[in-house]
């Protein structure tokens, strides 16, 4: 293929380029780092921000190596070559890990996530770290302790968050793919609001040994794309059972690239497509735009063949209480582990005890020291039955809803948010207005199904990207793939392309 | 369900080891109370027959061969630490003033 600007190529382009010898992976990571360079700083016009970290010697390294073994002959993985950018949350050897806390500031771990590893075996370059709420605690990165990432369709909204870095790092051309960590959306949300695809895998189907953890009971690794066949690619590297992780699922990774080729050829017949009434916004509170890209996109599924239902699903009007009950009383446990004893910062007082309390005053930010202080309420003698003990039962209430809805049909779909990005500043003294982001994503996370954002268009009335979201139930992966690339190949039909290329150019700097 | 008052974070905060400002309390406070008031439905809906949900994909105790894997070297695991000292975590004085 002849391609004049190779950042703006799919990873499957790319990893089928190297394999013909048609670019070699210094040229693709330099041209990534330029692009980085020149729309990433807060130095340059855009300061998109979407890394806190890069690696350009370590990319650069491992880019000729790859070429030399491929000049040699040697048999090399599918995606061996093709750059990605790794969210914070995950621990990389040798690199800088903050999980976007001061905290962690300096922190260079001593060993590998097992995803982290799986890049590497995978032999695919590292350009860096991107930004993130801190310990994942956010929707739209304005929480990280390094300054928030902006929207590469309009730099003065939100990106989306937690993993704001990852999704606007896509959006901007600056990483073909990278890594995110979905804990009530932070996959899916950002991907919505940056045009962009990201999937929450099934709870267990990624190790997350050495990801830094939020809230263990909620918390799922998964892959991050322009495309939903180049999101499936990474999805195959990262997948899979570790001795390292006692909740990783002991089963083979769910075939969806297969999936995701099956559903490009735009067949549906015979699938049954179910629309959460809870989710779809009949009841208000979704923006107009949303709506009607939501309902075109339910017409292009029907016009392949599927079957579109209407389900319902009562308890979820209880998930979004539910998890701000779950999410806080288990970081507060999680978080504990910042003693200012083993890594990170230090802010030295008399005793160890004063010493804790100063150094998280100085490291936490104001969302991580809210939610903790919930937590630690929540899980409180003689609060513990009517806060946790309740919310455990409307996850089971929320879990029966999702039965009974895949009993009608095999995936069930929504709008991924109910608004387009919002602007920077605009709900960072409202956390309650905050949380409303994740009201359609947070219930696959209490029932530990695999979900997947996708766009949708642009809404009308304002440019903005609108995602749409798939949920399949638990192990079912590929189900995800199949839809989504179904309606993906449709769109772009209309579109003459992928809706990524319909973004605003960015100003670049020298 | 119960409200949150200042003197309520305080004290959390102490549990919770953050030291916090009067400003922090303040502002923390009425935002807690807020969320803490939005959360309270889960109650409505939690009746005595409905069994709790700890973890959504249910797992049997997992469990692994009894061999020496490699770990991280002594080296390693204190290479991150603010302060360490012949092979240990090094901290301040573990005692407060009232020992």
């Amino acid at each position: 293929m002849s391609v004049t600007d190779w950042t703006r190529a799919t990873a499957a382009q790319m990893a089928d380029a190297l394999a013909a010898g048609e670019v070699t992976s210094v040229e693709l990571v330099q041209a990534h780092l330029d692009r980085i360079a020149a729309v990433d700083g807060l130095d340059t016009p855009s300061a998109v921000h979407a890394f806190l970290h890069i690696d350009a010697e370590g990319a650069l390294e491992t880019a000729r190596a790859v070429d030399a073994d491929r000049a040699a002959g040697v048999e090399l993985p599918r995606l061996a070559g093709v750059p990605i950018g790794i969210k914070d949350v995950l621990v990389t050897q040798g690199l800088p890990t903050t999980a976007g806390s001061r905290i962690l500031e300096g922190w260079i771990p001593p060993y590998d996530a097992t995803v982290t590893r799986r890049v590497r075996e995978a032999r695919m370059p590292i350009l860096g770290k991107t930004n993130m709420d801190e310990f994942a605690m956010g929707s739209s990165t304005e929480h990280s302790g390094y300054g928030p990432t902006h929207n590469p369709w309009d730099l003065e909204r939100i990106p989306g968050g937690s993993g704001g870095g990852s999704a606007a790092a896509l959006a901007a051309f600056e990483a073909p793919l990278t890594i995110g960590s979905d804990t009530g959306g932070s996959i899916r949300q950002p991907a919505s609001v940056t045009a962009t695809v990201g999937v929450k895998p099934t709870y267990g189907g990624v190790s997350r040994y050495g990801a830094i953890a939020l809230a263990s009971s909620l918390d799922q690794l998964g892959p991050c794309g322009r495309t939903v066949l180049d999101t499936a690619l990474l999805h195959e590297v990262m997948g899979g059972h570790d001795v390292m992780d006692a909740t990783s699922l002991d089963e083979p990774v769910p075939p969806v690239v297969d999936a995701a080729l099956e559903g490009a050829r735009m067949d549906l017949t015979g699938v049954r497509v179910g629309v959460v009434r809870e989710l779809s916004g009949a009841e208000g509170g979704f923006q107009d735009g949303v709506k009607q890209r939501f309902e075109e996109s339910l017409e292009r599924l029907r016009g392949m063949g599927a079957e579109v239902v209407e389900v319902s699903c009562p308890s979820f009007e209880y998930a979004l209480a539910a998890y701000y009950v779950i999410l806080p009383s288990e970081a507060s446990s999680n978080l504990a582990k910042f003693d200012s004893v083993r890594f990170g910062i230090r802010v030295e007082g008399a005793t160890i005890e004063r010493t804790m309390a100063a150094t998280r005053a100085a490291g936490f930010g104001d969302e991580v020291k809210r939610r903790i202080i919930l937590g630690t309420y929540a899980l409180s003698a003689g609060y513990y039955d009517a806060y946790y003990g309740s919310a455990q039962k409307v996850r089971t209430l929320v879990q029966r809803d999702f039965d009974a809805a895949f009993a009608q049909c095999d995936v069930l779909v929504s709008p991924t948010t109910p608004t387009t990005p919002f602007k920077l500043g605009e709900r960072i003294d409202d956390p309650l207005a905050m949380y409303l982001n994740d009201i359609a994503t947070i219930p696959a996370n209490l029932a530990g199904i695999p979900g997947m954002s996708l766009p949708a268009g642009l809404a009308p009335e304002d440019g903005l990207p609108v995602g749409f979201q798939i949920l399949a139930p638990a192990r079912e992966d590929a189900r995800l793939y199949r839809i989504g690339a179904a309606l993906e190949a449709s769109l772009a039909a209309e579109w003459g392309g992928p809706l990524s290329a319909q973004a605003p150019e960015l100003e670049v700097g020298k | 369900m119960s409200t949150l008052d200042r003197s309520d974070v305080a004290r959390l905060a102490a549990l919770a080891r953050i030291d916090m400002t009067d400003a922090d309390l303040d502002r923390l406070s009425g935002q807690l109370d807020v969320i803490l008031d939005a959360v309270a439905k889960v109650a409505e809906v939690a009746g005595e027959d409905v069994p709790a949900t700890s973890h959504p994909i249910p797992m049997a105790n997992v469990h692994r061969e009894d061999v020496v894997r490699p770990s991280l070297a002594q080296e390693a695991a204190l290479s991150g630490a603010p302060d360490a000292q012949d092979g240990r975590f090094r901290v301040p004085q573990i005692l407060g003033e009232e020992a």
